[in-house]
């Protein structure tokens, strides 16, 4: 093995580790095993920077992880208190902004927003729920979409972009009004391009995007989140390979 | 003249003809302009002046800024305006006649209670215009027969300083570049240590060298005219009175970068300067200061367009601004990459304020050291200021940085003052103990607003205004932001209707720290300001509006039960619950 | 013997599971209540709590009576806890928040098959209903959460036993479930 040289290397939480030429923060973090809390990344797909989870503080200046190249010499605080503390109220935010009612959700137990907030330790909304009012679109004949849980990471929008060759989905609205929307007249999915083996199908880290009829098919005990903790480097792969596919 | 065939442009000619968006021309917009549907829903969604339902045959967006806003001594014009119409606010009548809506700072601040009536401003309103004003709606006249002095916009410039009171004829800053070489004119705007003027103050000289020396098919020179800032309108002047320098400006930028496209971002608020704007680029292309070969000079070609926004204040963001010019909602990019580098279209791009190429285009004439020889070490030449606010003459203000706010507030005639915001919502709100400070980028920096409030205004009620201001323009693209602009708001409003608790000012620090802390861009970085400097130098304004419990409910609960009472025609007793207990 | 904490339970809108699930504790019930004796709860069939030391609440806030009875419980108890996903969040009950209490009423009042003389029930015994269905913690302040739909035993046990040692309760992050 071929040591990295002095130069490339970072410091997360005390922690000297190597880089390579056009890695972010993010991406040396997991190839080193470092796990920095995220939802809206996914490996593979253009970073966005959205959610705010992955913020870590560069010689004091906070940024976010996904979206930031590692230069040599950075000092990175990721694991520490006040950001866990601040990671705590952005969940409780998501949760708050839509309607979040985990016993009645398909994706209960596979669901990374509730993993986070499992790994953060939230046990409550902390905010006044805002109640919003979203549609439901189910005419598909296999996929779901329910926006009630969207947390509008914009996922599904780039996997689909990016590695499907689609264009199905698109954020509209502004500010606490913007909604995830499909790109079609009807503004249905029926009338989309998408398929159940799209990843954007199943990118989903909230139960936003399902595969119809096969919720509650993995016991408890057997989900995703009952065996592992969201820290656990490479879940996403888990997550996309676990993901309900058209077959019975 | 034709407006360029931009996204922005073909939706509001749709909205011109139907008074809305319908569903059915999205999808031929999209197919006109290759675009996926769904970009061009977004955009119809983003923006706050295109509607997907039709507005009224008067179209009125009243102003809510705490300077040109519907509060006028104390009288709510918009509720007198609504009532005497017979509409809701942001509602359009029965009958289609006439549509209220409020919108953000329309940069008339100093000209009283203004708005917009099918976008052109109307301005000084009082109780009694708002009853002649519903008496011209009800018999539908038009509005060329309506008093031509409510249209009236008077550019009062109280003071003029360094760029003002010299005379730059068109052409002249021109010759000289072509006269001296890209190299000197550069070296003079590095030397003159010119900054930008929008806030951020990033070195002009430097920034116009970066998007040089950044490799590229094509580099672009664009305009940030889209002054969203409330209590700014100094803009406002400029574009009127000022264009040719302004081109002038952007025109040296372009030579200097190798630039052969311009943009000016126009905020939709300013939408009626666009004539005069057009007259002007026209007669700088009749008279070869814009073109092909400009000034004769082989290779030399340069032209502008005017992109005219549709209210959305986060478009002043430049790299917001920058999707907005290429047709998508305005969400602020990650950076770095800086539009320097990766801008319009991904090609190095200089995006300057009005004010800026101004400046720029004086010392491509003057020279660096007679721009340097005013103001501070930190921060050279001088700044224009937007005065507004509880003073005796509202107006722009041309003052040598460095100049204290005691200087300023004598020279607008403000009595009685307890505090000043400098620099908008977003920049920082100053009590008395700190009238010393001066404007500058080492002390309080500004983009040119300075709102003055006397001790006759409740600070938490203007607090409270600029919380809703965020709240109505975060993008939305990450959660403190989003979220976070909406959760201050709610809390604030609890706190200011007198149901707030030592809990919800605990509450109101902590978001605010969160939102300043992790939003994406300034707007969210800055939203929590106004909040922050309150609660810092103007607590009482907070206490006195406490009720002194630890806790008291997050919604109303007697007005949770109406639906219900409504239905079952119930108003006994036990149809009602009381908001606190003993 | 030291003196028994007292302790009250409800259910606002909920389903009694979070009480059923509190009973999963079996056998170290037993052992609980050489410590805690128990106020208003279905276990004791006591109507109106009086002052306690611990409120555990199930269900969130659908009408006039929860919050009546909800601020009767912050009234009298020292420490006021939100157990379950309902209490926390609202939880299934909420699902009507979709829609308009007028929808809701409507719907089953009005619209549903084989209704004889439909009309909405408006005696005043009845409670009425509120617009949504909140969490407890926006009508009053509560002090610890127990999330879970239910909570398990083993949470209501530590929970109870970390306050009968006195010490602050905590709940472990790997216990941690939402349903």
């Amino acid at each position: 093995m071929v040591t990295e040289p002095e130069a490339s290397l970072i410091t997360i939480d005390n922690q000297k580790i190597p880089f390579k030429h056009g890695q972010t923060i993010m991406d040396a973090a997991l190839a080193a095993g470092i796990y920095i809390p995220h939802l809206c990344h996914f490996p593979g797909i253009t970073p966005h920077g959205n959610c705010k989870h992955c913020t870590v503080e560069v010689n004091g200046k906070p940024v976010t992880a996904c979206t930031t190249l590692a230069t040599t010499g950075q000092k990175i605080r990721n694991d520490t208190v006040e950001l866990n503390e601040a990671r705590k109220s952005l969940t409780q935010m998501l949760f708050i902004e839509g309607n979040h009612i985990c016993p009645s959700c398909e994706k209960t137990g596979n669901c990374p927003l509730q993993a986070m907030a499992y790994h953060l330790g939230m046990l409550e909304g902390h905010y006044p729920q805002q109640h919003p009012v979203r549609e439901v679109d189910a005419s598909h004949p296999t996929i779901m979409l329910d926006r009630d849980r969207c947390i509008l990471c914009s996922l599904c929008v780039r996997a689909s972009r990016e590695v499907d060759g689609k264009n199905v989905f698109a954020i509209a609205g502004r500010g606490i009004d913007a909604r995830l929307i499909v790109n079609t007249p009807s503004g249905k999915l029926i009338d989309s391009d998408i398929e159940v083996g799209d990843l954007a199908a199943k990118i989903c880290p909230v139960g936003a995007i399902l595969i119809k009829e096969r919720g509650y098919d993995v016991p408890i005990g057997q989900r995703i989140f009952d065996q592992h903790r969201i820290s656990e480097i490479g879940l996403e792969n888990e997550i996309v390979k676990r993901a309900p596919s058209d077959d019975p | 003249m034709a407006e360029s065939p931009h996204l922005l442009h073909r939706l509001y000619e749709i909205q011109q003809k139907h008074r809305y968006i319908p569903d059915e021309s999205i999808g031929e917009v999209a197919d006109q302009f290759g675009l996926p549907i769904s970009q061009v829903r977004a955009v119809v969604d983003f923006y706050a002046f295109f509607y997907t339902s039709p507005r009224g045959d008067y179209h009125i967006l009243f102003s809510n800024c705490t300077s040109c806003g519907y509060q006028a001594r104390g009288v709510d014009l918009l509720q007198l305006l609504s009532q005497q119409l017979g509409v809701s606010v942001n509602q359009t009548r029965a009958d289609g006649r006439v549509s209220v809506h409020e919108t953000s700072c329309i940069g008339l601040c100093d000209h009283g209670a203004s708005l917009l009536i099918n976008g052109i401003p109307l301005v000084r309103l009082d109780p009694a215009g708002i009853w002649q004003m519903v008496g011209l709606i009800e018999s539908g006249k038009p509005l060329t027969e309506w008093p031509q002095a409510w249209f009236h916009i008077d550019n009062t410039l109280h003071k003029r300083g360094l760029l003002l009171e010299t005379d730059l004829s068109p052409g002249e800053g021109l010759q000289a570049l072509l006269a001296r070489g890209w190299e000197e004119i550069l070296a003079e705007i590095v030397q003159s240590k010119l900054r930008g003027r929008g806030g951020a103050g990033f070195n002009t000289g430097l920034k116009w060298r970066l998007c040089k020396e950044a490799v590229a098919e094509a580099r672009y020179v664009v305009c940030n005219a889209d002054e969203g800032e409330p209590g700014t309108f100094k803009d406002r002047m400029l574009l009127q009175q000022y264009a040719d320098t302004l081109f002038e400006g952007m025109t040296i930028c372009a030579h200097i970068i190798g630039a052969r496209e311009g943009y000016v971002y126009l905020r939709g608020e300013y939408r009626y300067l666009l004539p005069h704007l057009q007259t002007i680029l026209a007669r700088r292309r009749q008279t070869s200061l814009l073109g092909k070969s400009i000034l004769a000079k082989t290779g030399f070609d340069f032209d502008i367009e005017i992109v005219v926004g549709a209210g959305a204040y986060i478009c002043g963001e430049e790299s917001a601004l920058i999707e907005s010019l290429e047709g998508k909602p305005g969400i602020p990019r990650s950076r770095p990459p800086f539009p320097v580098t990766q801008g319009y279209l991904g090609q190095p791009t200089v995006v300057n304020n009005v004010e800026t190429f101004i400046a720029a285009a004086h010392i491509a004439y003057k020279g660096g050291a007679w721009f340097s020889s005013v103001g501070t070490v930190e921060s050279a030449g001088s700044k224009l200021l937007s005065i507004s606010g509880d003073c005796a003459a509202p107006g722009i203000y041309e003052y040598p940085f460095g100049v204290t706010l005691q200087q300023i507030l004598q020279d607008c005639g403000a009595d009685n003052v307890q505090a000043v915001q400098v620099g908008g919502p977003s920049g920082i709100l100053i009590d008395q103990s700190a009238f010393h400070r001066r404007i500058g980028f080492e002390d309080v920096s500004t983009g040119g607003s300075l709102m003055v409030f006397s001790d006759q205004r409740d600070v938490l009620d203007i607090i409270y205004q600029f919380a809703a201001f965020f709240a109505h323009e975060s993008c939305g693209f990450c959660t403190p932001c989003r979220v976070g602009t909406t959760l201050l708001k709610q809390n604030l409003y609890k706190i200011v209707t007198n149901q707030g608790t030592r809990y919800d000012m605990a509450e109101l620090q902590h978001t605010s720290e969160l939102v300043r802390r992790y939003s994406h861009c300034g707007l969210g970085h800055t939203a929590a300001n106004p909040i922050l400097d309150g609660l810092q130098s103007f607590p009482q304004f907070f206490e006195r509006r406490l009720i002194q419990r630890d806790f008291s409910p997050h919604f109303n609960l007697d007005a949770a039960l109406e639906e219900a009472r409504r239905m079952t025609q119930r108003d006994d007793v036990d149809a009602h619950l009381e908001q606190d207990i003993e | 013997m030291t003196h028994k904490l007292k302790l009250a339970t409800t259910s606002l809108a909920g389903c009694f599971g979070c009480h059923m699930s509190f009973l999963d504790m079996d056998e170290r019930l037993v052992e609980l209540l050489e410590h805690i004796e128990f106020d208003r709860s279905p276990f004791t069939d006591i109507k109106q709590v009086g002052p306690c030391d611990i409120g555990l609440v199930e269900g969130g806030v659908c009408n006039a009576e929860n919050v009546h009875v909800l601020r009767a419980f912050r009234t009298q108890c020292r420490i006021l806890v939100a157990v379950g996903a309902c209490a926390i969040n609202g939880g299934v009950p909420a699902m009507r928040n979709h829609y308009s209490l007028q929808e809701c009423l409507e719907e089953v009042y009005l619209k549903g098959a084989g209704l004889e003389n439909p009309h909405i029930p408006n005696d005043p015994e009845l409670p009425l209903l509120l617009d949504k269905v909140y969490p407890v913690s926006e009508v009053v302040k509560i002090d610890y959460f127990l999330p879970g739909c239910p909570p398990s035993g083993d949470i209501f046990y530590n929970f109870l036993k970390d306050l009968i040692r006195g010490k602050v309760p905590r709940v472990n992050k790997h216990e941690l479930r939402y349903d």
